[in-house]
């Protein structure tokens, strides 16, 4: 699971309101070289939840230094998109599981494919 | 369209279904590799997306990945979500390059809101529409997975669903669904007149309602309804026969290539020696 997905993760449980972000505890994280592309980089920026991201990508030790809040005029900033391109698409969460911060619901990740199937009645 | 008891909806349930060896032709079978990458070449067009931007899509049923492979060739970043753990299996195997996620679509999307910029779907919805369970119910599994797909998807997305609906009534109770849930738009049937090459597709538009594309057709639309295929539940197995010309008449031969020609098949043009018997001492 990369973390540009995670960032797009919410948890569907019954009753959960806002189930985001998800909690990551992850034992095992691979990195994935990826070709970098600075315009699909730039134009997904501003659906992310900066903050989900920074706090996922320093659960994973990747958080490269990245600030806190996001700069201005990143469009331009070439060393910048590479480092948020590194974070969002190239480290994957391989094994470990994902957990809802409002219901304590766990959903588990193996081969890197979080499972996100519901039991009954949720 | 095939008798219910080929349809592999009816078989089994499709985390089921879809077992090792199922999943195992989406990766050998070359046939089936070429019928999955044509359809979402097509679902892709129907998307029309803006040209020479990498857009960020969903892939719901995305399987081995095959439809997949098709969006990284053509420079998009997806997602795809599937129910078969076998099929998911083949896809890692394939090292797709899309993100994967193992989840039912009736469960709905566990997705913030308006995150893609579309979403194709290649022969996955038709099982949407089968009670696998006890708890399941096919309108109520409709609208939770178009309702939560209509707010994952950004303001003037497209969503493509390449569809093989079994009958009629199956049609109207996924548009009706679609339709409660916000989505406008339509379907786009391509090749009404061939049963082999005939598909459906179901274009829905999220927020901004867009013009529906037409159906490919060999010859020009020029009979109004062609490219809406005509529904009925009657039978009319005879209608036909009293007006039928006698077999490997001249007649017969110019209908049966009228009639292939309109569901595009290659067919030879017609001269003065079409149907034209040889001499007897040829």
């Amino acid at each position: 699971m990369k973390l540009l997905t995670h960032n797009m993760l919410t948890s569907h449980v019954k009753g959960v309101t806002k189930g985001y972000p998800l909690i990551i505890k992850a034992t095992e994280v691979k990195v994935n070289e990826l070709e970098f592309n600075s315009q699909f980089v730039s134009r997904m920026i501003p659906k992310l939840e900066w903050s989900a991201l920074i706090q996922a990508a320093e659960w994973l030790g990747h958080s490269q230094d990245l600030p806190s809040t996001l700069i201005p005029d990143y469009e331009n900033d070439e060393e910048f998109l590479r480092k948020v391109h590194r974070i969002l698409l190239e480290v994957e969460v391989l094994e470990g599981c994902l957990q809802c911060p409002e219901s304590g619901r766990e959903f588990p990740i193996s081969k890197g494919v979080p499972n996100m199937l519901l039991n009954e009645g949720e | 369209m095939s008798s219910s008891c080929r349809r592999p909806e009816h078989m089994a349930p499709p985390e089921v279904f879809y077992n090792e060896d199922e999943a195992k032709k989406y990766s050998q079978n070359s046939r089936m590799i070429e019928i999955q990458t044509q359809m979402s070449e097509r679902a892709v067009e129907l998307l029309s997306l803006p040209e020479d931007q990498p857009c960020y899509l969903l892939d719901v049923g995305c399987g081995s990945g095959l439809s997949g492979d098709y969006l990284t060739e053509a420079g998009h970043y997806w997602v795809g979500v599937d129910i078969s753990t076998a099929m998911l299996d083949v896809a890692l195997q394939r090292d797709v390059e899309g993100d994967l996620l193992l989840g039912d679509m009736g469960e709905g999307l566990p997705f913030r809101p308006g995150m893609f910029d579309g979403c194709i779907s290649i022969s996955a919805l038709q099982w949407l529409c089968n009670a696998d369970k006890k708890t399941h119910s096919p309108p109520k599994r409709l609208y939770r997975f178009f309702s939560t797909l209509y707010s994952s998807l950004a303001r003037g997305a497209r969503a493509v669903f390449q569809i093989y609906p079994e009958n009629s009534e199956q049609l109207e109770l996924i548009t009706a669904q679609a339709m409660k849930a916000g989505f406008t738009g339509g379907m786009v049937i391509d090749y009404p007149n061939s049963s082999k090459a005939k598909k459906f597709f179901l274009c829905l538009f999220a927020g901004v309602s867009g013009v529906l594309p037409k159906g490919l057709d060999t010859e020009s639309t020029n009979r109004g309804v062609s490219n809406q295929a005509q529904f009925t539940s009657q039978r009319s197995r005879f209608k036909n026969m009293k007006g039928k010309s006698v077999k490997k008449s001249k007649d017969w031969i110019v209908e049966k290539k009228e009639r292939r020609r309109r569901q595009g098949k290659d067919v030879r043009a017609d001269t003065k020696y079409t149907g034209r018997h040889r001499k007897p001492r040829f």
